[in-house]
Parts: structure tokens; C-alpha cells; sequence
């Protein structure tokens, strides 16, 4: 397996009234095929910015960005991104239409297929049910489990999720955790996965980058061998040792 | 309908039919001169002879032909301005000294001069009716581009879309609700508006649509028509916010929980 994202050297930088303000500073990591790679931080630390990054939305000062080789210069539907916030669906359109949509003008499907591929995903986040409804008569944790059945119906190369599940309430937040596990047991789909939880991190990722609070550096990668156990010794473990390469 | 709303409803019906018994109680007993001020009776009466013999409603038909050429033109202006406005820092100051140069101009203090510009005819009228709905739609319209949530302009970019597709497909649903309520307000002035100019026209002696129907029918004493035309303005009134707009509203704002917030 080749890495698929390569990060190496990055920097991003904002501009604002007192000069160029540092977010990430000479970020390097390398994502492998199939890989889910969480990147841990505390907040405000600029980790959503290097996602963004990922994802195409801003720019990066320095360094070198690439998928599979190829320089990212704008946001596609090679690397879908499920965001935190609600309102990422679209308010207008059902949820099988916020399904089918993408998939028609991202991937150019013919509308059958379109609605054949979107509702077998919605099946598979158990929505299938809600396929008439719109959003606004959805839960928070609908609406984000429609967002990934939309990430996924697109198949991307990656899939980036920039903290999906820090708007829920805790008993939401535990099952969508382990739904995605098991959602990716079944897609296998490369996974950047941003967010401040260290519980969060160790349940999910095979690779936690730990980074530091402004500008974010890397502290350190971590192989993760209790990726998937839930209150394990071996997952205690390594949520200490998180810890302490976070309180560094 | 709920029952609070049946009883809300009903309680009005009797408030407007007290105000017709007092009105008709009052000019015929008051001895009022039904030159001046006819019994509701009559005035009813009236409106139902100038209905039956197609007279208003030729002349409705008349002033929203008009209105609504002007609505359309005045929308697709204010289209204009707004991506302007949206695209350029100087659109967008170019939009707000323009509308709050002409918000607090009343569109029919314009009627004088689009008379010495257009003259006596239908372009003078729909000049007039372009200036009302105009600086309402572009305020709304750029109000509900620039509020839409970033996060939904990114799921639009994440899907590859940008340019006019990003506009079309993201962007302007999404400023929906703010575009639909720039129509309401612009439907509610352009309204207004047309029956006054349309009044400015029967001063010139020219013709055409409601407002110079009520104006001719008091030069000539008929004040029971002068009534009944009154009665048709705000008929049509309610009709079009009650009834088109509210449909509008249920089917589109009110389906996708969206509201303009204001």
C-alpha cells in the first residue's frame, strides 16, 4: 500500500490587520491507501485549517500538498468533506435528493443510477426510511449520517471529516463513533479524520498525529494498536501516552 | 384550520360585518348625501354591476399587465445589480449608496419627471413601478447572497461546482427565502405605487387601469364606483399576499424550514 496524501513541509498562514498570522507550521505526514489517520489537537490549534487545506479550500504558504502525486489545488470530489456543522445538507432538497444531487453533478450519473447508489447508502447509515423527509425534520445525528452517506455514495479517494460528531449530544456521539467503525469495515475508505478528543482519536485511528497549539507543529505520530477497542489496558495506554505527548 | 384559529376567524368576520351595519346605519339615517359618502349597500351594489358588466375587471387586468411588466424588468435589474454587488467590493458599495439614496424616495414623487422623460404612456408608468421594486429586491437579494452559511458554499466547491453552476445550483436556493420576501415587498410598493401614478395619468386626461377609474368616476360624482374601485385595490391586495404568496411560501420556505430572519 502507497501513501495516497502526502503533506510535506506545509505552512498556511491568514492574513490579517497586524500581518500574516502562522496557523500550521511545517506540517509533514503521509496518508496511507485505506489508512484512517486522525489528526489531534487542542482546539484552535489550526488543525481544521490543515484539513481545509487537504480539502482545497486555502491556500498553503509553503510546502507541498499532494494526492496520489498530483499537487491539490482546488476542492473536488476526490476528497469529500463531512463538516461539523448541521446546516451542511441542503435545506431545499429531501434527504435521497441531497444524496442523488452530488452524484449527478460531481459524477455525472444518469438519474436512475443516481437514485439507486444514493439509496443503497442510505440504507447502509439505516436512513433509508427518511428518504422523503428534509433535513430540518431530521436529529443532529441524522443529519450527519446523511452527510457521510453523501461523502461515501460519491466514492472518493478520501474522506476527510473535520470533528462530524462535536456538535452531538455524548450518547449520540458514542454510537455514530461506532457506526463509522463500522461503516468503514465495510467501505475501507482512506479516512482524515480531525478532532480535540483523545478518546475520540484512539477509538478511530490507525495513526494519531498530535499536534501542537499555535502555530500547529507536529509532536508526534502515533501507531495506534488499540484502533477499534473501546476501554481496553491497551487502549488506556495509549490514551496516556497521548496525554503526555499532548501536555509536552 | 385549529379551533383558536376558526374563532380568531370568526370574531373578524363579525368586526367587518358591525363596521357595514354602522356604515349603511349611518348614511341612511344620518341624512349623509350619498354624492359624498353612499350606503355600503350601494357601494356592494355597484361593485357588483361593474364587476358583471367586466368594467373593473378590464381595468385590474390593465394596471397588473403593467405591474407586472414592471416587476419582472425591476427583478431582473436588481439581478443584475446584486451579482455586481456580490462579485466587486465596488458593487457592492455601488448598491448600498443607491439604495439608501432611493429607499427613502417614494417611487411616485418620480411620476414628473418620467412624464417629461417617457410621456403620457405605459413606460411612463412602468419607469415608476421598475423604481419601486428595484432597491427592496436588490436589498433582499444581496442580503441572501451574502448570508448564505459558509459551510454550504464549501459542499457546493466540494462538489466541484463554481461559477454560474455554484450560483445556480447552491447559492441561489439558497438565498431563496430573502428573494422571495424582496418580492413580497416589492409587490407590496409596486401595488401602491401603480394605482397613485395611474391616478397622475387621469390628472393628464390619458386612460387606463384602476387607479384612473376610481379618479374618473369621482370627476363624473360616482362615488359609489369610487367605492367599489377602492373595494377591488384591496381585493386584489389580499388576494395576492394571502392566497399567491402564501402558497408560494408553504410550498417552498415552509417545506425546507427555511426563513429569511427577518
Amino acid at each position: 500500500m502507497g501513501d495516497l496524501l502526502g503533506v510535506r513541509d506545509v505552512t498556511i498562514a491568514y492574513p490579517t490587520e497586524h500581518g500574516a498570522f502562522i496557523a500550521v507550521e511545517g506540517v509533514s505526514f503521509a496518508v496511507a491507501e485505506g489508512e484512517k489517520f486522525v489528526l489531534l489537537g487542542p482546539s484552535g490549534c489550526g488543525k481544521s485549517t490543515l484539513l481545509k487545506a487537504v480539502a482545497g479550500f486555502m491556500p498553503i504558504a509553503a510546502g507541498a500538498m499532494e494526492l496520489e502525486g498530483r499537487r491539490i489545488e482546488r476542492p473536488g470530489p476526490d476528497r469529500v468533506v463531512v463538516f461539523q456543522e448541521f446546516d451542511q445538507l441542503l435545506p431545499w432538497k429531501t434527504v435521497l435528493a441531497n444524496v442523488v444531487y452530488p452524484l449527478r453533478v460531481a459524477r455525472g450519473l444518469p438519474a436512475p443510477r443516481a437514485r439507486e447508489t444514493a439509496e443503497s447508502f442510505l440504507a447502509m447509515v439505516g436512513l433509508d426510511r427518511f428518504a422523503a423527509s428534509y433535513p430540518h425534520q431530521l436529529s443532529g445525528g441524522m443529519k450527519q449520517r446523511v452527510a457521510i452517506a453523501r461523502a461515501l455514495a460519491l466514492d472518493p479517494r478520501m474522506l476527510l471529516m473535520d470533528e462530524p460528531f462535536a456538535s452531538l449530544d455524548a450518547l449520540t456521539r458514542h454510537k455514530m463513533r461506532e457506526e463509522l467503525l463500522a461503516i468503514w469495515e465495510t467501505t475501507r475508505k482512506t479516512l482524515l479524520f480531525v478532532t480535540h478528543s483523545i478518546e475520540e482519536a484512539v477509538l478511530l485511528g490507525d495513526r494519531i498525529l498530535v499536534l501542537s497549539a499555535g502555530p500547529a507543529r507536529v509532536r508526534r505520530i502515533l501507531a495506534n494498536p488499540a484502533v477499534g477497542a473501546r476501554g481496553t489496558e491497551a487502549a488506556l495506554a495509549v490514551q496516556r501516552e497521548v496525554q503526555t505527548v499532548l501536555g509536552q | 384550520m385549529t379551533r383558536a384559529a376558526t374563532r380568531t376567524a370568526l370574531r373578524k368576520a363579525a368586526i367587518l360585518a358591525a363596521l357595514l351595519a354602522a356604515w349603511e346605519a349611518w348614511t341612511r339615517l344620518g341624512e349623509v348625501s350619498p354624492l359624498l359618502f353612499p350606503p355600503a349597500s350601494t357601494v356592494l351594489a355597484a361593485f357588483g354591476r361593474s364587476l358583471a358588466n367586466g368594467e373593473v375587471p378590464g381595468y385590474a387586468a390593465q394596471s397588473l399587465q403593467v405591474l407586472l411588466t414592471g416587476m419582472a424588468l425591476g427583478s431582473a435589474l436588481a439581478l443584475v445589480l446584486t451579482t455586481l454587488a456580490v462579485g466587486t467590493r465596488l458593487g457592492a458599495e455601488f448598491l448600498e449608496t443607491l439604495t439608501s439614496m432611493f429607499n427613502p424616495l417614494p417611487a411616485i414623487a418620480l411620476m414628473p419627471l418620467s412624464l417629461l422623460w417617457f410621456g403620457l404612456g405605459v413606460q411612463s408608468l412602468i419607469f415608476v413601478i421598475v423604481h419601486s421594486v428595484l432597491w427592496p429586491m436588490s436589498l433582499n437579494t444581496y442580503t441572501g447572497f451574502v448570508t448564505v452559511p459558509p459551510t454550504l458554499r464549501r459542499v457546493g466547491q466540494n462538489f466541484g461546482l463554481s461559477g454560474w453552476r455554484l450560483v445556480l445550483g447552491i447559492l441561489l436556493p439558497a438565498a431563496f427565502p430573502y428573494i422571495l420576501s424582496g418580492l413580497k415587498i416589492g409587490w407590496a410598493f409596486a401595488w401602491r405605487t401603480i394605482i397613485a401614478a395611474e391616478m397622475v395619468f387621469g390628472v393628464a386626461g390619458s386612460q387606463g387601469g384602476l387607479g384612473w377609474f376610481i379618479y374618473q368616476n369621482r370627476f363624473e360624482m360616482n362615488t359609489d364606483l369610487v367605492f367599489a374601485g377602492l373595494l377591488t385595490v384591496i381585493l386584489i391586495g389580499l388576494l395576492v399576499e394571502n392566497l399567491i404568496f402564501r402558497w408560494i411560501e408553504r410550498r417552498t420556505v415552509q417545506r425546507w424550514g427555511m426563513s429569511a430572519g427577518h
